[in-house]
């Protein structure tokens, strides 16, 4: 190797030139083209790279709408009219940004419970899962401020009520407010600061996804049977077999994706905002979009402001210190017999909240999701830590080449060594 | 294989089933209207749904000569009637009636003149003051997009335009208020606005019923709201189309990749 030099393998002697100096080609062909990667992913490992088109996607779209919105509040309402009306293809450009948004979540919320079902956030990828946190409470604060700014009803009061949770803090709270605002209420000065952060955040979280990746390809993926890659026969090179499986999770997430865009591009939003912002009209029910019900309903379960908002927030913090609060050995809940049943358990729990932060704070919706609440916290607070030591797991498999041999007959010769060949 | 499809179906299946859960999860706060909203029929429903353009053009007329004496449509311009089927000198005759105030001139003046096709439509009112009122306290809604700011749109308003009736015993109503069974809280301030037949009367010769202007100024309204919805459609079903051939090759190609290594 010449000294300074990166000792590139391609050939082309343009890209050899480039790749010398600056190994762009070498890390990509590692990372994407060679990569060893479990074989055994199942369409759950689809979600990553799906929530990598989305954010695309998401930044794609919106810079187009940003060329043609008005961030101010007697104009945004009719500025977001004009893109759908008069801006060729706006109706496309907003329908697609509107409903990525639900696309976004939707497949978001399956890669967490993907990490979640086969033990992902333990040891050794800790980081990985705490970085994936920020990511999500990156997001949240993006479609927060971006269901603002087209500046309906819903837009204006949901700001109104979120914002205003921050008051619940003792001596700093009222502050926090004024400053989220950039006045005394929710007015132009607050539309402008979230139309600034909106564009900026979603750059922001592109690189926490960078970090996000490269954790990944430190630690590499875990499996569904959530053991160690222990040898190469445990492994394929990321490129073709997945990416050949991951484009076949990506035309189905695109037709799901096409038909709400095209046929129901309003049904996962609320009529509510195609009235324009009104402050002196408060409209008889304000409830966030879907993707935030399950914390809505954790509000409003507690009848302390300052308690609910704690519960809230700390229903995601949580997430955080999960590596620590998970003391069983065993990833995958494939071989928790015990433990499984809890965390499906805490899924219906978190269907239920979403369920009840869509319907009014009263009668049953209350009981239902205090009892949900309680299993929420109870789950990673006390179930969790006290299953790792009581529950026996069901024994592991040797290695990840093994059970595939037991379930899937004799391997044909030469198979196992393929892929080693190549990794 | 097998299993790994099925496994699949599964995840696509909860990433299907989530938005389709969601708004009815979400939903549940429109239901304050007391009475179950009918359903009518209309041409635009379903993935291949078209305006009825002619019923549409009707609809038109209910507004310009009915609705349009309380309620703005300021998102809409004249130009935008061309896409309804209407010819341009049809258009630049409907523009011409009103009287749009422009300026300033050379000579630093206001002037008035007749409308043209790239104006607004006139909004009845200078402002929302004047619109609250002349119409005893309340006032009348923009209808540009009426249709997606109201649960269900087209069937409520279809049945909000028919659903007038006497106050049973006992309501009080308030003062200049009217009763309609599927407004909420049951007391509207608009008295009804299609009130017996005839009330317009169609070129084409079709009955002007009570219920036939409604339909007909329903689907008026549909399409202003969602003026690009037909061209939306269509696009929709040739991505569903190629995406679903798509789909056959990649998975294809995706066995072939797959076919020796067991898993
Ligand atoms: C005489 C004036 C007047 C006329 C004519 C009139 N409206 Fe209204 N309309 C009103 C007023 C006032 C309201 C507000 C009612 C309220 O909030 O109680 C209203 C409200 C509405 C609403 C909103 C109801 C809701 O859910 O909030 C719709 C839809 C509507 N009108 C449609 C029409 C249509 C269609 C026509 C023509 C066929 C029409 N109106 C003609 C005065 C009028
Ligand atoms: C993480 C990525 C993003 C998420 C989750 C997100 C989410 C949202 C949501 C929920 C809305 C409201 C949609 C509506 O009801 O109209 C919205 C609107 C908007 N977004 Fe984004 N967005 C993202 C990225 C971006 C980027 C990168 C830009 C610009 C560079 C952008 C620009 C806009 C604009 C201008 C609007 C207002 C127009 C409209 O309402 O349709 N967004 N966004």
């Amino acid at each position: 190797m010449s000294i300074g030099l990166h000792n590139s393998t391609f050939k082309n002697p343009v890209i050899r030139w480039v790749d010398s100096r600056l190994p762009i080609f070498s890390m990509m062909q590692n990372e994407y083209g060679t990569f060893p990667t479990p074989k055994n992913f199942n369409y759950f490992w689809n979600f990553g790279a799906l929530a990598m088109i989305n954010l695309l996607i998401m930044i794609a779209t919106g810079i187009f709408l940003a060329m043609h919105y008005t961030p101010h509040v007697s104009m945004a309402f009719d500025s977001v009219e004009r893109i759908m009306r008069d801006v060729n293809y706006g109706w496309l450009f907003r329908y697609v940004h509107a409903n990525g948004a639900s696309m976004f979540f939707i497949v978001v919320y399956v890669h967490i419970w993907r990490g979640m079902w086969y033990g992902s956030y333990k040891a050794p990828r800790e980081l990985l899962w705490i970085i994936g946190v920020v990511i999500f409470l990156l997001m949240m604060a993006t479609a927060f401020m971006g269901y603002v700014l087209p500046w309906g009803q819903m837009s204006f009061w949901g700001a109104t009520v979120i914002t205003n949770l921050f008051s619940a803090f003792p001596v700093v709270g009222d502050h926090i407010v004024t400053l989220l605002w950039g006045g005394f209420s929710v007015d132009n000065p607050t539309l402008n600061r979230f139309f600034s952060l909106h564009f900026l955040l979603p750059f922001v979280i592109f690189g926490v996804v960078f970090l996000h990746v490269a954790a990944l390809h430190i630690t590499g993926s875990n499996n569904p049977l959530g053991i160690d890659v222990k040898s190469p026969a445990d492994t394929l090179p990321f490129h073709p077999y997945y990416t050949a499986k991951d484009s076949v999770g990506m035309v189905v997430y695109f037709i799901v994706f096409a038909s709400l865009v095209f046929f129901a591009p309003n049904y996962l939003g609320h009529a509510d905002n195609y009235i324009p912002a009104n402050p002196m009209v408060t409209p008889a029910h304000i409830v966030p979009e879907w993707y935030f019900l399950p914390y809505y309903a954790i509000l409003r379960a507690v009848p302390d402001k300052l308690g609910g908002v704690l519960l809230m927030f700390g229903s995601i913090l949580v997430w955080f210190i999960l590596p620590w609060l998970d003391t069983s050995p065993v990833r995958s809940m494939r071989f928790r017999p015990i433990a499984k049943w809890f965390l499906l358990l805490w899924g219906i729990a978190f269907g239920v909240l979403m369920y009840c932060g869509g319907k009014p704070p009263e009668g049953i919706y209350v009981v239902l999701s205090r009892v949900a609440t309680l299993y929420y916290f109870a789950w990673f607070l006390v179930i969790l830590p006290l299953l790792g030591r009581l529950e026996r797991p069901l024994p592991l498999p040797e290695s990840i080449a093994k059970p595939v041999l037991r379930g899937g007959g004799p391997l044909p010769a030469g198979a196992a060594a393929k892929p080693m060949e190549k990794a | 294989m097998f299993r790994s499809a099925l496994r699949a179906l599964t995840v696509f299946g909860v990433m299907a089933a989530a938005p389709a859960l969601a708004p009815a999860l979400a939903a549940g706060d429109h239901t304050q209207g007391p009475a179950a909203l009918p359903h009518a029929h209309f041409h635009f429903e379903g993935v291949f749904g078209t305006f009825d353009r002619a019923s549409a053009q009707r609809g038109f007329q209910v507004y310009k000569e009915v609705c349009s004496a309380c309620h703005s449509m300021r998102l809409l311009s004249y130009r935008h009637l061309l896409e309804l089927g209407l010819s341009e000198a049809e258009v630049r005759a409907i523009a011409a009636t009103v009287t749009v105030n422009d300026g300033p001139n050379d000579e630093g003046q206001m002037f008035e003149r007749p409308g043209r096709l790239s104006d607004r439509f006139r909004s009845p009112f200078p402002n929302e003051a004047a619109a609250r009122a002349a119409n005893n306290g309340a006032a009348p809604p923009d209808l540009s997009v009426i249709s997606k700011a109201r649960e269900e749109g087209p069937h409520y308003l279809h049945a909000l335009l028919t659903g007038y009736a006497d106050p049973p015993a006992g309501m009080a109503m308030g003062d200049g208020m009217n009763y309609n069974r599927y407004f909420p809280g049951n007391q509207i301030a608009m008295s009804a606005p299609l009130r017996e037949e005839g009330q317009v009367e169609y070129a084409d010769g079709t009955k002007a019923t009570v219920e036939q202007m409604a339909l007909d100024v329903t689907n008026f309204l549909q399409w202003a709201a969602e003026p690009e919805m037909e061209a939306r459609k269509r696009m929709g079903v040739k991505w569903v189309l190629f995406l679903t051939i798509l789909g056959g090759l990649a998975y294809a190609t995706k066995r072939k990749i797959w076919a020796n290594v067991p898993h």
